[in-house]
Order: structure tokens, then C-alpha cells, then sequence
């Protein structure tokens, strides 16, 4: 796990977003954006992932899912919120059935504000996670070599 | 006969980027049936209308869906101001024709490379992408957002474009129309392309109207339903006819929508020709909307209904949307059976679903 750095792989799930920050998400990774040339990959197998995008906030019945994919994700692992609404609940804030941020459900490491969030924004939180994404798995090869995990 | 097994599709799976569940009972690798659950997108937006007055609904109702969001927000001032009884100036309906039909040619071009995506053509898919991205453009410098630009108010619009940004747009159109002619002929021409979409899922013209299909879906079944000549915005004042194929396949449902792009560049050209000069751009609307309408416009997907009910106080008392998506779910479900499992995912996506404004 020594240059995980160079391709992380990322699981994007809507919650409960109007579609505009998962546009954002796939138009990132189109050529004009071109997120891939940082070894961005992405996968829609959660077992596969390292990075998790999630835009739009939680309501009742995708909460569970959602708490599903972070727990099938193997460790180490890094959450994105993309977009206001997954971070605060955003515009839907005060619908009945929105229990909150994705942060009500799972701990969420970066933050992205818009709305919808830009492309660029959205790899600028990418490149972020796998710096913290190359950290934490540094955390746990060390953690490993003295037979603690 | 086969043993009946049940696969499930869904919330989160790589062909769609919204979460829909479905459970496909199959027999060896047929479909027999498709049973659809929904709930993991809802927010309950339209109860939103106790809490905000009828100015601030105008952005919630923007953000039903990313995708269409100019037409949401279009479809709801429209409502409103009919129960308002306000005649809005004449350039602000060209205006809003000219942003409509911006975002139907992206909306067209995003679906057509989730398509692609679909059936395995990772570069056509980047190709459409590339030049949606030009549209995107278009929209940014006119209107200051890529995807969600709140530019409708109850009365009109709120921005102008400048004859310099027109001259830009005119250029850009040109540049994209000949790109894609290039780009969409793979759909027209190519043999694979053929291959997964001829002949898959079709539709009949009675099915159609039994279930109450809307939109590209209808019109590729012969059903030349279009809400645009209805006469909404600047449309009465413009010349074009919808699109219809008969077959009713995937291949017609995406014909349909590469020629509507095409339809959509002349439209804007034709709206850009007949624009007035004039300064207003919108009409002060006083007091509470006290009345209801009912509007219908239509999205790329096809029509979307309004209905709006007012009783003299800020806040509306009922505001009710029902999306295209909706009506042609039914048609899927229909369309599902009896193909093969691999087809599942592609022909969920010729009816263009759009999750986020069905459950809102």
C-alpha cells in the first residue's frame, strides 16, 4: 500500500441530491476536467473503493444504504461530502424527510460547498482526500507492521 | 419453463448515477417481470411550501432537479403568474425560450453519452460530454451558472443577455452543430450500436397511450405530442414541429432525441432572430397569488405538470409537480418484459429517468 496515492478509487452514491452535483461529479471526470489524469478511477463497487462521494443530503429510507457502502468499503477510507446539501442538508434543510448531512449517518472527512459544486471544486476535494487518504494508509502499514490490526 | 429467481437492481449501481431499486424476476436470462420500489430520493419538496412564501419556492422549485432546472423553474412561474393574471414582457419569453432550449440540448447530449456509457462505448460517451461542456459554457456566461442558474422570477426574468454574449452564442452553436454532426453519426450509422439498440424494448403506439407515455418516449412511438405547442414563453411565435419515429425501439427513442438537439440549435436561432429590444425584463407582481393553475410545460423528458393554489396569503397552500419520469415509468416496466437481463440497464436509460424530480 506504499503509492496508493496514485490511484485511488472512487464509489459515488446520490443521496438525496437534485442530480446537479452528481452531474458535476461525472463531468469532473470527462476530458474537459479530466480527473483521471490524477489516477482517479471510478468504480461502482463499494468493496473496490477508497474514496466515497456522496452528494445530497440523508433522508429515512437511504440512510441505511448508505451506512451500508461506508461499512463495505475496506479501511483505510476517505468520505467526501459533494455539494451544500450534503453537507448541511442544504436548500432541503427544512423538508420533512431529510434527516440532515451525510454527516447524521457517517463521519465525513472533506467538505465541498456550491450548489451545485463546480468541477473544480470537486477535484480540489478529490486531490485533498488522497492526500488524506495516502496518510491514514501509511497510519495503518505502520499499524500492521507492529501487529496491531 | 425455467426456475424463477429474483435479482436486484439497484439503489447504487454503476449504469445510473441516481438510486433506483428494482427487483427483475427472471427465468434462465429473461425477464419476466420488473417490479420498481422508490423512496430513496424523496425529500418531500413540495411540503417545502408551508415553510417558504411564494417568491422563495421559485429556487426550491429550481432545484427539483439539476438536470431540467431552468424548466422547473420556468414551469412554476409560469403557474404563478397565470394565477397572478400578469402578462410578462415580451423578451423575457424569448429569453426563457433561448435558456430552455439551452438546457434541453444539454440535458439531449448528457443522456446521449450516458447511452453510449451504456453499452460499453466509453469514447462516444466522452465525445457527447466534451460538447455539452460547450453548452454548459453558454449557460455560465449568460446566466452566471453551469447547471442551476436562478435567473426565473415570479414576473419575468432577472438577467438580460447582451448582443455581444448573442454573437457568442451564435458562433458556439455553429462550432457545436458541426461537431456533432461528426460525433452523433456513430449513433446513427455505427453497426454495434445497431446491434444493442434496434429492435430492443419496443413500445407500441396503443401502449403508449393506454400508460400515458410522455415526451421522447411517446414521440418515438409515432405519438406527436410535444407541450411547447401548447404556446407557452415565445413558442407560439416559433416555427417547428415535433419529432416523431414509429418503431417504438431504443434506437428510435434515441434518434428522437439526437434530431432534437438539432431542433433545439434552430429554435434558439429563430428565437435570437425575432428577440425585441426592450428594456423591462420583468413585470412587478403585487399582493399574494389568491387562485390555481395548472401548467404544463415540456422537459426534455417530456411534460411536466404544475399545479399551483393560492388562498390570498404569502404562502401557497398546495403546490403539486408531476414529472415526466413518472409517466413513463409505467412504459418501462412493459418495456422490461420478456428481454434479456444483459439489456436491463440500457433500456432503463432510454426512457431518460430522472429520480430526483419524480420522488422530489
Amino acid at each position: 500500500m506504499a503509492n496508493v496515492k496514485r490511484s485511488p478509487w472512487l464509489l459515488h452514491y446520490d443521496g438525496s441530491s437534485c442530480n446537479g452535483c452528481d452531474i458535476e461529479v461525472l463531468a469532473a471526470l470527462t476530458p474537459v476536467y479530466d480527473a483521471e489524469r490524477f489516477g482517479v478511477m471510478n468504480t461502482g463497487d463499494p468493496m473496490q473503493a477508497d474514496i466515497f462521494l456522496i452528494t445530497g443530503g440523508v433522508n429515512t429510507q437511504n440512510a441505511e444504504v448508505v451506512k451500508q457502502l461506508y461499512d463495505q468499503m475496506p479501511r483505510p477510507k476517505v468520505v467526501v461530502a459533494v455539494g451544500v446539501c450534503a453537507c448541511t442538508g442544504g436548500v432541503f434543510k427544512d423538508c420533512y424527510n431529510i434527516l440532515g448531512g451525510a454527516d447524521t449517518v457517517i463521519p465525513v472527512d472533506i467538505y465541498v460547498p456550491g450548489c451545485a459544486a463546480r468541477p473544480q471544486a470537486i477535484i480540489d476535494g478529490v486531490v485533498q482526500a488522497v492526500e488524506l487518504f495516502q496518510k491514514r494508509s501509511d497510519e495503518h502499514d505502520e499499524l500492521v507492521r507492529k501487529g496491531g490490526a | 419453463m425455467g426456475k424463477r429467481s429474483v435479482i436486484p437492481f439497484g439503489p447504487q449501481h454503476p449504469v445510473l448515477p441516481e438510486p433506483i431499486h428494482s427487483d427483475r424476476v427472471i427465468e434462465d436470462e429473461t425477464v419476466v417481470e420488473a417490479v420498481p420500489s422508490v423512496g430513496f430520493i424523496h425529500r418531500g419538496l413540495e411540503g417545502l411550501v408551508e415553510k417558504r412564501d411564494f417568491n422563495q419556492m421559485t429556487y426550491v422549485a429550481e432545484r427539483t432537479c439539476g438536470i431540467c432546472s431552468f424548466q422547473h423553474g420556468m414551469g412554476y412561474c409560469e403557474a404563478v403568474e397565470h394565477v397572478f393574471g400578469v402578462e410578462i414582457p415580451r423578451r423575457a419569453k424569448f429569453l426563457r425560450t433561448i435558456w430552455a432550449e439551452l438546457g434541453r440540448m444539454h440535458s439531449h447530449l448528457l443522456w446521449l453519452g450516458l447511452l453510449a456509457d451504456g453499452f460499453g462505448y466509453e469514447n462516444l460517451f466522452y465525445q457527447c460530454w466534451r460538447v455539452r461542456e460547450k453548452v454548459l459554457d453558454l449557460q455560465e456566461m449568460t446566466s452566471g451558472g453551469r447547471l442551476i442558474f436562478s435567473v426565473n422570477t415570479i414576473g419575468g426574468v432577472i438577467k438580460d443577455i447582451t448582443p455581444e454574449q448573442f454573437a457568442v452564442i451564435s458562433d458556439t452553436l455553429n462550432d457545436v452543430e458541426k461537431e456533432l454532426y461528426a460525433v452523433l453519426d456513430t449513433f446513427i450509422k455505427d453497426y454495434s450500436v445497431q446491434s444493442r439498440l434496434k429492435g430492443v424494448g419496443i413500445l407500441t403506439k396503443e401502449q403508449v397511450h393506454d400508460l400515458g407515455c410522455a415526451g421522447p418516449v411517446a414521440r418515438a412511438s409515432g405519438v406527436p405530442m410535444d407541450m411547447r405547442r401548447l404556446g407557452y414563453a415565445a413558442y407560439p411565435e416559433l416555427d417547428f414541429d415535433p419529432i416523431t419515429y414509429e418503431d417504438g425501439d431504443s434506437y428510435s427513442r434515441c434518434l428522437v432525441r439526437i434530431d432534437e438537439v438539432f431542433q433545439s440549435i434552430e429554435l434558439i436561432r429563430q428565437a435570437m432572430g425575432k428577440i425585441p429590444d426592450e428594456k423591462e425584463l420583468a413585470t412587478p407582481v403585487k399582493g399574494n397569488p389568491d387562485g390555481e393553475y395548472f401548467m404544463r410545460v415540456e422537459q426534455p423528458r417530456g411534460e411536466a405538470v404544475y399545479y399551483v393554489k393560492g388562498n390570498g396569503k404569502p404562502n401557497l397552500q398546495r403546490m403539486r409537480i408531476r414529472t415526466p419520469t413518472f409517466a413513463n415509468l409505467m412504459g418501462l416496466c412493459e418495456m422490461l418484459k420478456n428481454t434479456k437481463l444483459a439489456d436491463v440497464g440500457l433500456l432503463i436509460l432510454t426512457i431518460d429517468p430522472c429520480i430526483s424530480c419524480t420522488e422530489r
